[in-house]
Formats: C-alpha cells, sequence, structure tokens
C-alpha cells in the first residue's frame, strides 16, 4: 500500500497553472526524488502534501486520510519537511530549534509549565536528550547552545533535517537540501540521508537540482516540467529519457555538466 | 546537568532572597523612613512591572504587535472595583475576577484579531482599547465619565509585591516550557512553527489571554491603590507608556522589562509636574534606542546573577534565549 497518492491534483495561481494533473504515489520506506529545471511545480507539490495550498482540483491521501488544510494537522499526521530557503527559529539556539519540533510530543501539560513540577522537569530532561540524540547524528551536538543563524549555511540545512525529524515523521520532505552545498558536503548528505531513511524507517520525498545525488540516492524517480509530470521510473530509465533531456536542454541556466550526468550515467 | 535537590535548592534561596528584599522594603515604610510619596511610586513600579512583563509575552515573545494592553488593565479595574465597591465582596476574589474576566476579553478579542498580522493587528488592538474606554465612558453603573471614586484602598506593597513575583515567575515559566517555545517560534516564523505542528492561532491567542491575564490583574491593583478610576485613565496613553516599558527594556526580556518599568517610573515620578516634558522624554528616549540600540536595552537577553558572578557550571534549564 502506498503511503502518499497525490491524484490528478492542480492548482492554479490566478491564471497561472503552476501544477496540471500531478499524479504521484509514495511507497512506504520508498526514497523517491522529484527533479525538473526551476519553476516546474516542485516546491508547490510540497506545499500542497503539507496543505500550505489548497488544489484548485484533485486530492492527497496520505497513510489512508485526505490530508488537512492546516499544515500543523499534517505535521501531527505524520508529514515533516525542510524549505527551499531554509527557514530555521534563526535568532534560538540550535537545541531550541530541535525542541520547538518535538512539541507535538509533550509530555507535560501547560498547568505543569506554569508551576514547573517534576513532571515539567522530567519531561524537559527527555526532550533534551532525545534532541542531543538527534543533534548528533548530524554531527550538530557541539553546536547546541549555539545561535542557528551563526551556523555555516552547509550545517543549517543539516539542522532543517534534523528539526523536521524531531517531528516523528512517516514522511519526510526535503526540498533541496544539498542546495548550496560543495561536493563534499553534498556527498556527506547522502550518506546522512540513507542512514536516516534506514535508521528511522521513514518514507522520503526529495526535491533536488543536484542530478548525481538524486540519481546516487533514489529508487524512484518523478520528473517535473510545466507543472506537468513528463516522466516517471528508475534513475536508468530517467537517464534515457527523450523528453527528460529536452526539458533539462531547454532551461537556460544549466550547467553542461548537469546535462552530461544525465547522459552519462552516475 | 543539575540535580532535581539543586534545582530546589535554587529556587529555595531565591525565595529567601525576595523575602529579604520585601522585608526591607516593608520595614523602611512602616517606620516611615520611605514616606507615602514613595510609597505611592514603588506601588506604582511594582504595578508597571506587572503591566509591563505581561504585555512583553504579546509583543515581545510572541511577536503579535498589541496596542491595547490599557483596555485590558481597566477591565480587570473595573471589574474588580464593583467586587469590592459595589458589591462589599473581598479583595482576592477581586484580583481573582478582574485577571479573569481580562483573560476572557483577551480570547474573545485574540480569536478574531490574531489572524491579522502586523499593522492591521496593532490598529485592531488599538481600536479594542478605544471601545473598551467608550463602554465605560457611557455607563452609568460605573460612574460614565466621572468614573468610580470611593474604591477601597487594598493595594499596598504587600500586594503589589507578590503579584509582580507571582507574573514574573509565572510567564518566565511558561517562557521556558515547550508551550512557551512554540509562541517563541511564531515570533520567528510563522510558517515555519505551523509546519512543525504548532497550531499558531491557538498559541497566539493563549499568550494573548495569559497576557491579558496579567494586564487585568495590574489594572485591578491600580483601582485599589488610587481610589478613583476613569475612562481616561486607560487611554491610548496608557498602552504607549506600557509599551515604551517594554520596547526601552528589549522585545523578548523579561529583566528588560523590570528595569525598564521601575526606571521609567521613577522618571514619570520626577516629571511629574511636567506630563508635556515627559512625553518629549519618552519620545526621546524611544528614538535614542531605535537609533542606537535598536534591540532594546536587554535584547532578548535576561539579566543573571548566575552570569554576573561567573559561577561557571551551566544550569540544566537551558534557557530560551
Ligand atoms: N504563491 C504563489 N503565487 C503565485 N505563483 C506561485 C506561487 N507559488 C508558486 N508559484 C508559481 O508556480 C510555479 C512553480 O513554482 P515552484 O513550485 O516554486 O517551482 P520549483 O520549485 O519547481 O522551482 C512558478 O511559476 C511560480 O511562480
Ligand atoms: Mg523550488
Amino acid at each position: 500500500m502506498s503511503l502518499l497518492s497525490i491524484k490528478d491534483v492542480s492548482i492554479d495561481f490566478g491564471g497561472i497553472k503552476a501544477l496540471i494533473d500531478v499524479n504521484i504515489e509514495l511507497e512506504k520506506g520508498s526514497l523517491t526524488g522529484l527533479i525538473g529545471p526551476n519553476g516546474a511545480g516542485k516546491s508547490t507539490v510540497f506545499n500542497i502534501i503539507t496543505g500550505i495550498y489548497k488544489p484548485t482540483s484533485g486530492k492527497v491521501i496520505f497513510d489512508g486520510k485526505t490530508i488537512s488544510q492546516k499544515p500543523y494537522n499534517n505535521t501531527k499526521l505524520g508529514i515533516a519537511r525542510t524549505f527551499q530557503n531554509i527557514r530555521l527559529f534563526k535568532n534560538l539556539t540550535v537545541l531550541d530549534n530541535v525542541k520547538i519540533a518535538q512539541h507535538i510530543h509533550v509530555q507535560y501539560g501547560l498547568f505543569s509549565s506554569f508551576l514547573q513540577y517534576k513532571k515539567y522537569l522530567d519531561g524537559e530532561k527527555s526532550q533534551d536528550k532525545q534532541a542531543m540524540d538527534l543533534l548528533k547524528i548530524f554531527n550538530l551536538d557541539k553546536h547546541a547552545l549555539n545561535l542557528a543563524k551563526n551556523l555555516p549555511y552547509g550545517e543549517q540545512r543539516r539542522l532543517e533535517i534534523a528539526r523536521a525529524l524531531a517531528t516523528k515523521p512517516k514522511l519526510l520532505l526535503l526540498d533541496e537540501p544539498a542546495a548550496g552545498m560543495n561536493p563534499q558536503e553534498t556527498k556527506e548528505l547522502t550518506d546522512t540521508i540513507r542512514f536516516i531513511r534506514d535508521k528511522f524507517d521513514i518514507t522520503i520525498l526529495l526535491i533536488e537540482h543536484d542530478m548525481s545525488l538524486v540519481m546516487d540516492l533514489c529508487e524512484d524517480i518523478y520528473v517535473m516540467n510545466y507543472g506537468k509530470i513528463i516522466a516517471h521510473g528508475t534513475p536508468d530509465e530517467i537517464k534515457k529519457n527523450p523528453e527528460v533531456i529536452a526539458a533539462y536542454l531547454g532551461e537556460e541556466d544549466i550547467d553542461e555538466k548537469e546535462i552530461l550526468s544525465i547522459e552519462g550515467g552516475a | 546537568m543539575i540535580k532535581l535537590k539543586q534545582i530546589l535548592k535554587n529556587r529555595f534561596l531565591i525565595f529567601l532572597g525576595l523575602l529579604a528584599f520585601y522585608g526591607i522594603i516593608q520595614i523602611l515604610l512602616s517606620t516611615n523612613i520611605l514616606n507615602d510619596y514613595y510609597e505611592i511610586n514603588i506601588v506604582l513600579m511594582g504595578i508597571n512591572i506587572i503591566l509591563a512583563v505581561s504585555l512583553n509575552l504579546i509583543n515581545g515573545f510572541t511577536g503579535q504587535f498589541s496596542l491595547g494592553h490599557a483596555g485590558f488593565m481597566s477591565i480587570g479595574a473595573y471589574t474588580s472595583a464593583i467586587i469590592t465597591y459595589k458589591l462589599g465582596l473581598p479583595f482576592p476574589l477581586a484580583l481573582l475576577v478582574g485577571g479573569v474576566s481580562a483573560g476572557i476579553a483577551g480570547i474573545l478579542i485574540g480569536i478574531p484579531s490574531l489572524r491579522l498580522k502586523g499593522d492591521y493587528l496593532a490598529i485592531t488592538t488599538l481600536g479594542f482599547g478605544e471601545i473598551i474606554r467608550v463602554i465605560f465612558l457611557n455607563t452609568e453603573y460605573v460612574g460614565g465619565a466621572s468614573g468610580l471614586s470611593g474604591i477601597p484602598k487594598y493595594t499596598n506593597w504587600t500586594w503589589v509585591f507578590w503579584m509582580a513575583v507571582i507574573t514574573v515567575v509565572l510567564i518566565r515559566n511558561f517562557i521556558n516550557s515547550s508551550y512557551g517555545r512554540c509562541c517563541i517560534a511564531i515570533r520567528e516564523d510563522e510558517t515555519a512553527a505551523e509546519s512543525m505542528g504548532i497550531n499558531t492561532t491557538f498559541y497566539k491567542t493563549l499568550a494573548f489571554t495569559i497576557g491579558a491575564f496579567f494586564a487585568g490583574i495590574g489594572g485591578a491593583l491600580y483601582a485599589h491603590n488610587f481610589y478613583i478610576i476613569q475612562p481616561e485613565t486607560f487611554n491610548f496613553m496608557k498602552s504607549f507608556d506600557i509599551l515604551t516599558m517594554v520596547v526601552l527594556g528589549g522585545l523578548g526580556s523579561i529583566t528588560g522589562s523590570i528595569l525598564s518599568a521601575i526606571f521609567l517610573t521613577f522618571v514619570y515620578a520626577v516629571l511629574q509636574d511636567y506630563a508635556a516634558l515627559r512625553m518629549v522624554i519618552y519620545s526621546l528616549l524611544l528614538i535614542i534606542v531605535m537609533l542606537f540600540r535598536p534591540e532594546g536595552l536587554m535584547g532578548t537577553k535576561e539579566f543573571s546573577l548566575k552570569k554576573l558572578f561567573k559561577k561557571g557550571e551551566k544550569s540544566s534549564e537551558f534557557t530560551v534565549n
């Protein structure tokens, strides 16, 4: 059974058709890539899945239920995400960024917050511990008490993933997690993503511009252009798909290497 | 990580410190070393601390720019005065009812208006404050424009001190809890907060309600200190005064609000006979702060004795800021 199905979803923004009859199925435990030129509609798909945008037509079924139009409810159902333009709580510590995301699992009530009962102290202690364990996986534990805005770019991207995981999701949506990273950082990120998929037993949908990362990591790939899914298949199938190659050739600012890596293999 | 025992010990020491401070001032007041003039201003400092810290929860910590704090304060002032003066019921009940009715007003105002952002919210809360004032102005039961006079004087140093302590402790504890962190997350990035599973409308309303509750208590203490309350007492300028304290001390710093409430009450007292000059000085102070230290005196930092004495040991209660 699939964990997520997007069924015939379309959305208009005042005449601009950003998505046209999009269909995506994610199997439980899969690691799927969503690629396509800039402006193809990839981030819009994430905003639909999380309930930030309401589709003009079509529907999204997650874990057997239609998703809510309230993003916080979808997080409670088990959907977590990162943002293309990093959206950390910049002026708060790395630790607090993670602890905020743990809130839906909070173990003490409002009343013991005011009076700081033992329940509060125990709850905070276990939150601290879980947060630090998570930060360790991302090698961010040494920065726990630094402000998020003071982290280097690559670590901010990793913190966003850690924060999303702190909600204990079933489905993790990563929007260009490697954007702005150097090849070394990208390589480490690839390993981390593979590791969390296995360790946390979750399903991942990944938007990426970096072709080598997607080809390397994903078992299943969807390709979008002008709001439509133009191809779906394994990395090998996608590499050979003439429509995909055309779409990428049509994009002005793509650099040569990316095209070569599509044609020439990973 | 500090053990439970250590935390309890720290709390006990803080309590002893507060008790000692309370006792010293109480002795100075009862021996008249500090005369009535000082007493009035010390009590006013306490009330202003309650008002500033509670407004900071809304404006500073949750990032919702409210200009209606005097409105909540007046609800607390009037309802508490009705409880004691009109109905002859005890003062502690009046404080509670004053706080609760302001809190309920907070929920009623909060739910529709907190969907608005920035300027719109500021204008709506400003409008709310004015509406409340006009309602009291036209209600004969509470004296209309001439207000209620002859309210029994129950407010004194003891009541103000301990109510201020309770306000600060409860709001501080809230801020340092998972629920308070939700409010701070909203201030930082509402979209990201929502995506982390936080029902932002609920937490904004919660902050608004808690802030309004304590403003109501501040109003109740105010009413029982000055014998008389009038709708004019709680006009826009009162909201502006409280806002000045919060901005000057730092949006998001409880200790900042406390220090600036004390400082501005002092300035107010010194310039009492020059009301116009007071506004000039307030405005200049704000301009200077905005130019040279836009985050306020304390920013979002907290003043702590521990840091001052460099005791070293890191608290296990990671503070939010
Ligand atoms: N809120 C919005 N209002 C209007 N247009 C939007 C909005 N969000 C996205 N779009 C448009 O939808 C198209 C797809 O955008 P996006 O999903 O961000 O592309 P991608 O992530 O694939 O680069 C773009 O043309 C963009 O301008
Ligand atoms: Mg995008």
